[in-house]
């Protein structure tokens, strides 16, 4: 029924002579971009002889994800999309980008316009905020080994949103921003912005979605977070492309004094998902929290990268990331606490907890402390485990099936993170979207 | 017959023996006390009785109510009204009291039936007040970080909310202080009655000064050696354990 029509595009970024993607580009996007093409060839695709990508799968890195045509697909299922962006019904502004096309958009409120909060795509942002994007806009880059796809992100994208929030500003409902993929090879580059100033008080959900289960998908997704003195930002991404797509997700915190950010990842869905999440405290008495939830079933991998950066004294940055594996599926966590010379009085913690629900599951842990100071406390961890066979008699014990005892025990493993994203709203769909991926899959697996 | 009945119980660990042709009935409205030296099979025949898969069943019979239970899954003999409260009971992260308590509730109804929320609540409130529960614990991950003391005061609860026919209390006295030990004892004599039988594990006699039995076994090497009444709890607890291996070993 549905046809597909293309929007053509520039044929190849690093062979045209006009690296711009938008309308009116302003001459430092221009040149961002040329120099991303530069970077671009010159890197190589990532081998498994990089550390970096110890244990990953670098033979699913393909080169003809570059060579495709730079056309957009024109999804037909726009208005059931819309539809289905539903994950948080109260937002302070919403977003909804299909085939890195926005087809929907809730501007935020006037009451929050006229205290200067901005919240507008890419487009509109460098019309309207030239200064603050010049300064901030692909400008932070990753370092944990995806700086070929950083530098395609860089060339490519056109679509994603940027949240600015004035100082000792507070808003209390989050903004959403949806990012669907719709239709066979479609692709996308996501990019979220956020700035808040001294103060101020803001939170957000990106969430990563397909519009059926079978297109193959390229999804190659950034973010940066600016958190000011005493900024609050809290950042929620869910992950649930379908499980033909390839998914990329570089993320930077940047943590001035006294900031309080915290990021909740939930992973559910793509074959291949890529993450690399860098924090970097540069004030003082900043805390910063990184939590991530996995499910990964049949042969999806699951590629975790992290660096936690202390260049200030007296901060915190504590990381738990959980993965629950089934089938033939596989984890890596890698994780960096670096704690620079002056930045005294650290506390900065890494867990990694890994559920295996299947013996032929497969989840790699490579935790790492690099430490200058000499008065901090760190702590850095991996833990692999099983269906406690003893827990499982105890529950059953009490009249529990063992299909509903395995269940609860795995959303009891889910529970930690599912609790931090502080909304019975989100938290509720969060369980549901876990639930529907292995609801009879529990039951399936075996303990082991 | 409405009693709990355990007819000539042999059980191994892999080759090892551990029940010797136990026997033991508990007629329903009657508390038993089982006593003995520790590694004498108390908390296997617990197990066992609760359908552990770890042991092997070489012979004999397990019978509730005239039905036998052997072999049946953990979950099965939940519902035919055995319970089984733990030494150890296990810590699960992430399930709170309330929700665990629900979904054995729960798997107690037909296909299709679900609880009635505020009813549930009500009385799982008024069990938590008897047993001098804060109300707050029901939120709290199944006893993860609680006490010796919460721990079993949380056995007994989800006995009282499960309603058995039988209840085994496997040293449901170690590790408590004597408040702790007087409220579960409490919490066991509020459910005292004709409907109900108890099989009461423990090593010490203190306990039975809280919980009267109406009867007391003493079992070594695998099986019962000397039956009595309560006054041989007291017995035993003056001669000590050495007596049951001297005196009553071959008997």
């Amino acid at each position: 029924m549905s046809t597909t029509t293309m929007d053509e595009l520039p044929q190849s970024p690093a062979g045209s002579a006009d690296f711009a993607v938008l309308p009116n580009e302003p001459a430092w996007l221009i040149d961002r971009r040329r120099q991303a093409a530069a970077d671009f060839e010159q890197l190589p695709m990532p081998t498994a002889k990089d550390d970096r990508w110890r244990f990953a799968t670098v033979s699913r890195l393909r080169n003809e994800w570059f060579d495709a045509p730079l056309s957009l697909i024109e999804s037909k299922n726009v208005q059931s999309i819309i539809q289905r962006s539903k994950l948080v019904d109260s937002y302070s502004g919403r977003a909804v980008f299909v085939n890195d096309k926005l087809t929907q958009f809730n501007p935020l409120s006037e009451a929050l316009a006229v205290q200067g909060v901005r919240y507008l795509p890419i487009e509109q942002a460098l019309l309207e905020m030239p200064g603050l994007m010049q300064a901030r806009f692909l400008v932070e880059r990753t370092t944990l080994g995806s700086e070929k796809f950083h530098a395609w992100h860089v060339q490519m994208v056109k679509s994603g949103m940027v949240l600015y929030v004035p100082k000792n500003v507070t808003i209390k409902e989050p903004f959403v921003n949806y990012y669907w993929l719709d239709g066979e090879g479609a692709r996308c580059f996501p990019h979220t912005l956020v700035v808040a100033e001294d103060n101020a008080e803001v939170s957000l959900v990106d969430v990563f979605f397909s519009a059926d289960e079978q297109s193959p998908g390229i999804a190659c997704a950034t973010s940066t977070l600016y958190a000011g003195v005493g900024a609050k930002v809290f950042r929620k991404v869910v992950q649930d492309w379908n499980e033909q797509t390839i998914s990329f997700q570089l993320d930077k915190t940047l943590a001035d004094r006294d900031a309080d950010v915290k990021n909740v990842a939930v992973n559910i869905g793509a074959s291949a998902a890529r993450y690399e999440n860098q924090v970097q405290i540069d004030g003082a008495g900043a805390h910063v929290k990184l939590y991530s939830l996995t499910v990964a079933e049949k042969r999806q991998e699951f590629d975790q990268r992290t660096l936690q950066v202390h260049n200030a004294p007296n901060a915190v940055s504590d990381l738990l990331y959980k993965n629950a594996l089934m089938d033939n599926s596989r984890t890596i966590f890698s994780g960096l606490i670096k704690v620079a010379e002056g930045a005294q009085q650290t506390d900065a913690y890494q867990t990694n907890r890994n559920l295996l629900l299947d013996p032929t599951a497969d989840a790699n842990a490579l935790p790492g402390l690099e430490i200058l100071a000499n008065d901090v406390k760190c702590s850095h961890g991996a833990t692999t485990g099983n269906f406690d066979p003893q827990e499982l008699f105890y529950m059953m014990s009490r009249g529990i099936s063992k299909r509903a005892a395995m269940q609860l025990m795995v959303f009891g493993f889910f529970e930690e993170i599912i609790e931090k994203v502080e909304s019975d709203e989100l938290a509720d769909n969060l369980r549901m979207l876990i639930h529907n991926k292995f609801d009879n899959k529990v039951y399936q697996a075996k303990t082991i | 017959m409405n009693a709990l009945e355990i007819k000539n119980l042999n059980v191994t660990i892999g080759e090892t023996p551990i029940l010797r042709d136990f026997s033991l009935t508990i007629p329903r409205g009657e508390v038993h006390a089982l006593m003995g030296p520790n590694g004498t099979g108390k908390s296997t025949l617990a197990k066992v009785l609760a359908g552990h898969e770890d042991y092997t069943v070489q012979s004999g019979e397990i019978l509730l109510d005239g039905e036998s239970i052997l072999g049946k899954e953990a979950d099965e003999i939940s519902h035919a009204g055995l319970f089984l409260a733990f030494q150890y009971p296990l810590e699960i992260p992430g399930v709170s009291i309330a929700n665990f308590i629900r979904a054995a509730l729960q798997a107690r109804l037909p296909e299709g039936e679900e609880i009635n929320a505020v009813q549930y609540y009500k009385n799982l409130y008024a069990k938590m007040d008897a047993l001098q529960m804060d109300r707050k614990f029901t939120a709290r991950s199944l006893n993860e970080g609680f006490s010796g003391g919460e721990k079993k005061r949380c056995e007994i609860l989800q006995m009282s909310m499960l309603d058995p026919k039988y209840a085994v209390m496997d040293e449901t006295d170690s590790g408590l202080d004597i408040d702790a030990l007087r409220v579960v004892a409490e919490g066991v004599n509020l459910m005292r009655g004709p409907e109900r039988g108890f099989l009461v594990i423990t090593h010490y006699q203190r306990l039975l000064n809280y919980i009267v039995p109406d009867k007391v076994h003493i079992m070594y090497d695998g099986h019962i050696v000397q039956t009595g009444g309560k006054e041989l709890a007291i017995e035993l607890e003056e001669k000590g354990y050495e007596w049951v291996s001297r005196e009553l070993a071959t008997a």
